[in-house]
């Protein structure tokens, strides 16, 4: 199949597909065979929805779109004698889904750890890595499309993908950005709209079925968060600290009060950014997948029934809270950025 | 004796329930407020309807993922 499309390589699309191809034989990707047998082994064990639940929210170094459908991802690792090793995540599985040995590394809890004790470090493309190279690729198609439409549409009515994302950059500029920072907004629009996206995406992505909890991941949003806390802080200009330190039109004695609670202002406000956005999404899965876990508790078809007309519509709100918190994380941090370079007055 | 009350998982599992339930009272209170007071200021106010109902819907949304933290710390405690 590769050599085919070497062959038609004309298109620059085409390259693109030839690079997802290469990078899929890379991840080796592997549809699991005589799984009648696992299945078996399985239904032995008593159903538990918290483990289930677990499985879906965690991050792993497999990824498993359904029931078969595996993608062993890549594992890398640095250890100082032996250097970078690179290797499929399949070497550390027997067919029955059970953690082996190899090379000296064994997986304990989804972490890569060498069996003599050696402390490794690991650079792997886990399944909320891959995800979010998947987003960041998604992004980048989307908006390099909408520019390029843009740049030919100038003056014209929008055309095709441009049409729907121009309305929704412009209100987000306008509308969120704008008011929130005032006084010299362009140099945060580029960073504020990619953050908006990003999430929006992220959230939009982890909510298909056999999708990674991309958004829902705390390191992820904690370095959202770090973002913002950086930006923040960086802009931050004298009549900021000021505030902070040394807090004007107050009596003396109050002003060593203020001191320590503005000083746990500043890291609280990008915390409970982090916070918000990671719950909000893990929440989300957690309700929509016990609730299809109540089919398997009860196992009757009226509780299926109930459960699946349920999860429309919450799967309908959880399409609506996505949207929403990408744009509550962008409105605080264009307040919180808004708040840092505000002027004296 | 009291170590034996606090391993006990059952009584872990019990308060997960009672605390989920007093989320869900407390986010029905919060969203049934914003709710009613936005009501209000529509039938008020008819033509700043569209503003009140997006500034609704992001107070919702930040209400509801306060019971959201409720559903999380309940889920943790259920797994022991």
């Amino acid at each position: 199949m590769n050599s085919r499309i070497l062959k038609n390589n004309h298109l620059k699309v085409r390259s693109i597909f030839l690079a997802i191809a290469l990078g899929l034989l890379f991840f080796n990707f592997s549809f699991a065979q005589s799984e009648s047998t696992v299945e078996q082994a399985e239904e032995a064990e008593a159903f538990n929805p918290g483990d289930m639940i677990m499985h879906h929210i965690l991050d792993s170094h497999v990824w498993e779109f359904w029931e078969g459908a595996t993608l062993h991802l890549p594992i890398i690792v640095y250890s100082k004698e032996r250097g970078l090793e690179i290797f499929s995540s399949a070497n550390l599985y027997d067919e029955h889904h059970n953690p082996v040995e190899y090379k000296g590394y064994t997986l304990e809890h989804e972490h890569i750890v060498r069996t003599d004790g050696v402390h490794v470090y690991d650079f792997s493309i886990t399944k909320n890595v891959a995800a979010l190279f998947l987003n960041s690729l998604v992004m980048l198609l989307v908006f390099i499309a909408v520019a390029r439409g843009f740049k030919k549409n100038a003056g014209k009515a929008p055309k095709g993908i441009q049409s729907f994302f121009e309305p929704i950059i412009i209100y987000i500029r306008d509308e969120v950005i704008k008011p929130n920072i005032g006084h010299g907004y362009e140099k945060y629009v580029p960073y504020l709209l990619s953050l908006f996206f990003f999430i929006w995406f992220g959230n939009l992505f982890g909510l298909m079925p056999g999708a990674a909890n991309l958004t829902g991941n705390i390191a992820v949003t904690a370095t959202l968060a770090f973002f913002t806390f950086v930006i923040t802080n960086v802009s931050g200009n004298a009549n900021y600290w000021k505030h902070i330190f040394w807090t004007p039109g107050v009596p003396l004695p109050i002003r060593f009060i203020i001191l320590p609670v503005e000083l746990i202002g500043v890291i609280t406000k990008p915390i409970s950014l982090m916070i918000r956005l990671f719950v909000a999404i893990s929440a989300g899965h957690i309700v929509i997948l016990s609730l299809i876990a109540m089919a398997f508790i009860f196992q009757s078809y009226a509780v299926g029934i109930g459960s699946s007309i349920i999860l429309v519509f919450i799967n309908l709100i959880e399409i609506l809270v996505a949207t929403i918190q990408a744009y509550v994380f962008t409105i605080f941090t264009s307040v919180y950025i808004g708040l840092a370079t505000e002027e004296a007055h | 004796m009291l170590l034996s009350i606090l391993l006990d998982m059952s009584l872990a599992i019990m308060g997960a329930g009672i605390g989920a339930g007093l989320v869900a009272i407390g986010a029905g209170i919060g969203i049934g407020r914003i709710g009613g007071s936005a009501m209000e200021a529509m039938a008020r106010q008819p033509e700043a309807a569209g503003k009140i109902q997006t500034a609704m819907l992001i107070i919702a949304a930040l209400v509801e993922v306060i019971a959201l933290f409720g559903v999380v710390v309940n889920f943790m405690i259920s797994l022991g």
